[in-house]
């Protein structure tokens, strides 16, 4: 093979150019502040949801600062946008890790991009605060799950609807957007009920597209399983954008909470702000987290929220109060383990308590869940909750449901089993 | 004698994109394997699987260059032919995670044992053997365009109804496969991958391997491309680009022309999709969302359409880019750039990089000539 | 629901019904509003269901009001267990002795009010309301017993239909009579089997709920009798879900038609392939959002007309952007369809941040006016007004476009222009400006379509991208160039999916689609209604 010399020149130079590349970023790292990294879409589909947990950390480390940073230094966050691109969120946390150095990072939303990342995290061995409430089945080493687990949602709210003041619901509609959480829970929810001795004919399962907006049928069709003579309601894991037609559509056709309530696990105030929410008085959703609880420390943390946001509009909602849970937490746990070395930082945070907002105290669990209390509340005309029924103690997440087949067997405990999976029956790991 | 061939197939700008992939395969995998990583020459494992990410994006939008630069099909559904390949590396990786999932079924993914799948589908059998894998990550997409382009091209289906029947290809699959029914993980897609071929994805020497792999699949393809644009048939697709009635006319079978590059582009979109997947870890139905297709039309714009080295440019360049604004302070305005970047190129570089840069040297040696020449001239 | 009754209060309660069949009385009973303010104030759902009951049975005047203002959450315990209510004037009135407090008391606390509360509260409030001298009130009242099924409303209700005039309003109260009689325990056959043909003779699916709650020590002629009802109007529903479905089809498509009008303008019109055609309708319910902002802070009283204010507003802000696109971008790209597609796509991302920036990514709230909201009944499908406005207003749009098209001198050289060009140069059209204002028109009506769906989807930045493909599809399917096809190709998509979907589910009915349309432009390259002649050759 002949080059010319202009073109051995020209490669030469480009060799050059990709061996400088990696260089770039390595002045990016000082050894004075402590890195947290934010990984939370600000672009594309759920930028809707994610931004506002972008801010809520923003506001968190700024707070933690004014109080004089961790361990003598100042934190300093790292914000990249994976914009909802499942593999960009792999790339970002990558890039988060190695490049940035960050000591944890909170983020992630949706379930696929928390499995998107999860590898990362655990070849890179880092830590993943995960806010929000998911469908469990999973326990790593690595990642922290601040949300609900389904035992923290899902099966109180239809205990609930099943008590006297739930209004004795006898048949269920499992209505949910087609993706692992809703098909997760909906097979949870649906064992539980056949356990509790609701016929099978009295539980209908529908599936419907992310950003589904035509509801007219769907609608058309619970109002005609409602009208068996049962007392019946809809259990909505919906997601996000769908939800607000799915509302809508609800309140055009006259479907009353006192008819048939629905109670949804994707819906919050956050949701609820881009609906005229005076048809759907009476329509409930299971937190573990409402604005609308009083008790100092809430009241504090809106205050403190609408004077960062500048805006006396600005909603709280649950996940919002998970990151500040996880962000405590592992603040607690760095100043225990007096570093911020994910090793240690694993070790120390299992077991440290943080008061929550709704005025319990958080702890966090060997499976690396943690212990919240469980709300429902049916929405009122200004789009916030009114609580009508809450745990009286907190519930410890369970990573592995009781009510599946595949994984009520298996347990995860990070301090003696140092496992995720452990089979009981097998006595083994995995 | 091979290289003679090749070479003598290629222009300049050829032999020095195939040198500065010469290059990258030598020095690349030297820097991140000999030198300590201490040393400023260092290049870490993660930029490698950056690079190997970008290269993966540059096959496909070579692959896509071949039909819209040389053919005049411009297909807003080549992702979906990436994502099928990347499917069927996926479903490979997926089957070799064996007992190792969190549920440790022999067989089934975990998502299936997470719905209850009592057994494998049809569809997965064979799988767990990687040629299989491989052959499938070339037919896939290989009969789909087969398929598609055989109904198209014969009815004549040209222009922007083909590009629109294309997106609508896409966006059907990409509905068909978020459905948790269909057996290919819904929404989470495949994922949580340990190893390939017996060699550990994540590990250093594996991510070395897969990077120079994907540049060894990138010069492969270039050089084909290459090959067949420079061909007796490639004037053909040329002339079908530029006046396809004419060439009918002139008695060429315009459609099998068309069939040809068509298939041959979407099995190459298929391996870049297929080299992709190991080197990000995950592969779900966002792939095929319409959007990340026109996404490689705008590499394959930025970087010159029809010269197939631009392409290759272009998304490595859009990427990077989008690599360096999606972080920090900049991460908010990062799609008014993205904007920008499409509409300034259609507006003021409608050629590309590379044609706007050859455009302004032949200009430059136009009027050098022109000056020798009015220097040579004494004045009167 | 059931309601939990002391047997000791079964007397009085009777008596009170009656003294309410009759006229409302002064009787001021102390005893039952006592001991309804101290089950206020205990502040469980048990005993506020009870406390209601009382309430109601007190026949004081004011129990109508105080079960009005728990419903809204106007009725307070104080911090010294005083309960007290804000009456629809303002005023503060204690619940035992009806009489006008001169403050509020200190540490108001709202009783708290869930489902299972708002039942009892509507049942109560319906049997007190049953003989109101409101028509409307009278019907609804009938309505919520019909729901209630209640034993209790039973003696009131008999009273009610003894003196009312109104035909259709004794109707109701005739079938929840029915209802009650048909799933209430100790009846004769005889009884349930007449409140069982009533019931058929209703038909609707809200008879059904009744007819299948037949106690279980009924005869075997009456739960015979039931079924046969049962049977009867499953049929009729079944009957009529068809042309339910046809409705759903109709309403689906006229959303699709308004989305894709634009489109088959500025596209099928003008051969742009314009992506950020969503982000135009976008803008258009954002603009929608704004005006009612505007509406809300400075003339609360002119809400109900914010939609007739938002529809010109929406079609100039859309239309100034199109026109400022096609001056600074598209018209240097005339001739390059697919290099337009390029741009427009840069375009429309910015525009989506730009939004993203300006109003947060969150959805905004944009309100339904009154004569939007709610539904009327024909034959046994229930229809919403907000379905029945958008149908109506997407074929406004398609006429008025097809008019201004046909009949005005600016649609006479709009065609003119994207037939000839340069003839029409030629001829002295401003080309250049008709362009423009085609574009502008084309994105103006993205705009209107934008308030419509403000109405029935989200309002955020990501609005347009659900409706941008679908568009492409409507205008392709029904052939560029022809607004009749667009408007045949939205309306029997539409339909198509609405009969797929019941069988298919949502996404494969529309995969099916999808594929159909693929299939379809193979066959017919042109779509449904191909231009013919010289157009065809570009």
């Amino acid at each position: 093979m002949t080059l010319t010399r202009r073109s051995l020149l020209a490669t030469s130079a480009m060799a050059a150019a990709a061996a400088t590349l990696p260089a770039m970023p390595a002045f990016a790292q000082s050894g004075d502040t402590i890195k947290v990294g934010i990984l939370h879409s600000l672009s594309g589909t759920m930028a809707i949801s994610e931004t506002t947990l972008k801010d809520v950390m923003l506001m968190l480390i700024d707070e933690q600062n004014k109080k004089g940073g961790l361990l003598g230094k100042k934190l300093e966050a790292v914000v990249v946008d994976p914009a909802s691109n499942w593999p960009l969120f792999a790339e970002k946390a990558r890039e988060l890790i190695t490049q940035h150095k960050v000591a944890a990072t909170f983020g992630c939303w949706t379930s696929v991009s928390r499995k998107s990342v999860l590898p990362v995290f655990k070849e890179l061995n880092n830590i993943l605060f995960y806010p929000v409430q998911y469908e469990g089945e999973e326990s790593e080493r690595n990642v922290f799950y601040t949300g609900a687990a389904p035992n923290q949602q899902a099966i109180p709210a239809v205990d609930y609807l099943m008590s006297k003041d739930g209004g004795e619901v006898k048949r269920w509609v499992l209505a949910g957007t087609d993706y692992v959480y809703p098909r997760t829970t909906n097979k949870i929810l649906e064992a539980y009920l056949l356990a509790k001795g609701v016929a099978k004919e009295d539980i209908m399962i529908n599936y419907t597209p992310f950003g589904h907006s035509d509801w007219q049928t769907i609608v058309a069709d619970i109002k005609k399983f409602g009208s068996a003579g049962k007392k019946t309601a809809v259990v909505s894991t919906i997601n996000g954008d769908a939800n607000v037609p799915f509302y809508k559509e609800l309140g055009n056709a006259g479907i009353k909470a006192t008819d048939i309530p629905v109670v949804a696990f994707s819906v919050g105030e956050e949701e609820l702000a881009g609906i005229d929410t005076k048809p759907l008085v009476g329509h409930l959703a299971a937190w573990n987290y409402f604005q609308s609880v009083k008790n100092p420390a809430n009241e504090a943390f809106i205050k403190q929220w609408k004077a960062y946001k500048k805006s006396d509009k600005a909603v709280t909602n649950d996940p919002m109060e998970a990151h500040v849970i996880g962000f405590n937490m592992w603040i607690k746990a760095v100043e225990k383990a007096k570093s911020v070395a994910p090793d240690a930082v694993i070790d120390a945070i299992v077991g440290v308590e943080v008061p929550n907002l709704t005025g319990g105290i958080s702890k966090m669990l060997p499976n690396h869940h943690i212990t919240k209390p469980v709300l429902i509340g049916e929405i009122r005309a200004d789009g916030q909750f009114d609580v009508v029924w809450q745990t009286k103690d907190l519930v410890p997440g369970d990573a592995w449901t009781d009510h599946l087949e595949g994984s009520k067997d298996l347990e995860a405990d990070w301090v003696n089993l140092k496992c995720g999976n452990y089979n009981t029956k097998l006595k083994k790991c995995g | 004698m091979i290289t003679q061939a090749i070479l003598a197939r290629l222009d300049l700008r050829g032999r020095l994109f195939l040198g500065a992939i010469l290059a990258a395969l030598v020095l690349v995998p030297v820097l991140n394997l000999v030198v300590p990583a201490g040393s400023p020459f260092h290049v870490p494992t993660w930029l490698v699987s950056l690079l190997g990410k970008y290269l993966c994006y540059a096959i496909l939008a070579l692959a896509l260059d071949l039909v819209w630069g040389y053919c005049g099909i411009l297909s807003l559904g080549h992702g979906a032919f990436f994502a099928l390949g990347g499917y069927a590396m996926g479903m490979y990786l997926m089957r070799q995670i064996g007992t190792r999932g969190v549920y440790g079924h022999p067989v089934l993914p975990d998502f299936m044992v997470f719905l209850n799948w009592k057994e494998l589908p049809w569809f997965w059998y064979g799988f767990d053997m990687f040629p299989f894998a491989l052959l499938m990550v070339f037919l896939a997409p290989g009969i789909l365009a087969f398929v598609f382009g055989w109904f198209a091209f014969r009815s004549r289906v040209t222009g922007v109804y083909l590009s629109i029947i294309t997106q609508a290809l896409t966006y059907a699959l990409m509905l068909a496969f978020f459905r948790n029914d269909m057996g290919f993980g819904g929404n989470n897609g495949l994922t949580d991958f340990k190893d390939i071929v017996g060699f550990p994805v994540q590990a250093q020497g594996t991510r070395v391997a897969l990077f120079a792999l994907t540049l060894i699949a990138l010069a492969g393809s270039y050089i084909l491309a290459r090959a067949i644009v420079t061909s007796k048939a490639g004037k053909v697709l040329v002339a079908v680009r530029d006046a396809e009635s004419r060439t009918r006319f002139l008695g060429f079978r315009v459609e099998r022309y068309k069939l040809f590059v068509f298939t041959l582009s979407a099995m190459m979109a298929g391996l870049a999709g297929a080299l992709y997947v190991p080197q990000v870890g995950i592969i779900n139905p966002s792939e095929f969302a319409p959007g990340n297709s026109i996404e490689v039309v705008i590499w394959v714009a930025v970087g010159g359409r029809g010269t197939l080295v631009g392409a290759a440019i272009g998304a490595i360049l859009v990427n990077f880019a989008k690599t360096t604004f999606t972080t920090g302070a900049l991460a908010p305005y990062w799609l008014f750039a993205l904007g920008g970047l499409f509409v300034l190129t259609t507006l003021y570089m409608p050629k590309g990089v590379i044609g706007t840069y050859a455009e302004w040297r032949e200009k430059r040696r136009e009027r050098a000539t022109l000056a020798a020449h009015a220097a040579s001239k004494p004045a009167e | 629901m059931r309601i939990i009754r002391l047997p000791l209060t079964a007397l009085r309660w009777v008596a009170s019904c009656l003294l309410l069949g009759l006229v409302f009385t002064h009787a001021a009973q102390a005893g039952p509003l006592d001991d309804a303010a101290a089950l206020f104030a205990k502040d469980s759902f048990t005993d506020t269901a009870r406390a209601i009951e009382l309430v109601a049975e007190s026949g004081a005047e004011h129990a109508g009001p105080a079960i009005e203002a728990l419903n809204d959450r106007r009725l307070f315990v104080a911090a010294d267990q005083t309960v007290y209510f804000r009456d629809a004037a303002g005023a503060f009135i204690a619940l035992v002795s009806g009489a006008k407090l001169p403050s509020e008391p200190a540490g108001g606390n709202g009783v708290r009010v869930n489902n299972r509360i708002r039942s009892v509260i509507n049942t109560a409030l319906g049997t007190l309301t049953l003989q109101s001298p409101d028509p409307a009130k009278r019907r609804a009242a009938a309505e919520a017993v019909f729901k209630s099924r209640s034993p209790d409303s039973e003696t009131a209700l008999q009273a009610a239909i003894r003196n009312e005039k109104i035909a259709p309003i004794r109707e109701i109260q005739q079938t929840a009579l029915a209802a009650i009689i048909a799933t209430a325990p100790n009846r004769s056959d005889i009884d349930r089997l007449a409140a069982i043909e009533v019931l058929k003779e209703r038909g609707d699916r809200e008879a059904l709920t009744p007819l299948n709650q037949i106690p279980a020590e009924a005869g075997a002629n009456v739960k015979d009798a039931a079924k046969a009802a049962v049977q009867t109007i499953n049929n009729r529903l079944a009957t009529w879900s068809a042309v339910q479905n046809a409705w759903y089809g109709v309403s689906l498509g006229s959303v699709l038609l308004l989305a894709a009008i634009g489109l088959a303008i500025t596209f099928g019109v003008m051969g742009i392939i314009n992506m950020a055609h969503g982000e135009m309708v976008m803008i258009g319910a954002y603009a929608t959002f704004i005006i009612q902002e505007i509406i809300r802070q400075n003339a609360p009283g002119l809400f109900e007309y914010s939609l007739a204010i938002a529809i010109p507003a929406a079609f100039i802000i859309a239309g100034t952007i199109g026109i400022a696109m096609e001056r600074l971008v598209i018209r240097h790209l005339y001739g390059r369809p697919l290099e337009t597609l390029l741009a427009t796509w840069g375009i429309s991302l910015i525009l989506m941040q730009a939004i993203r920036t300006l109003f947060g990514p969150t959805n905004r709230e944009v309100g339904a006016p009154a004569f939007m909201s709610g539904s009327f009944r024909i034959g046994l499908i229930d229809i919403t007004y907000g379905r029945v406005w958008i149908v109506g207003f997407a074929l406004v749009v398609f006429f008025a476009v097809l008019a201004l098209l046909r009949f005005t001198p600016l649609g006479l050289q709009m065609r003119a222009v994207t037939q000839n060009r340069r003839m029409a140069a030629s001829m002295g059209i401003r080309t250049a400006r008709v362009d423009a204002l085609t574009f502008g028109l084309g994105s103006g009506i993205a705009g209107l379509a934008g308030v419509a769906l403000s109405q029935i989807d989200n309002v955020s930045p990501n609005l347009g991208q659900s409706y941008i493909i679908d568009s492409f599809m409507v205008v392709v399917f029904g052939g560029v160039g022809n607004l009749w096809g667009t408007l045949v190709a939205a309306l029997s998509l539409g339909i198509a999916n609405k009969f797929l979907e019941p069988f298919a589910g949502a996404v494969l009915g529309k995969i099916a689609l999808l594929v159909f349309i693929i299939l379809f432009i193979q066959k017919r390259p042109r779509g449904l209604f191909a231009l013919k002649g010289r157009a065809v050759e570009q």
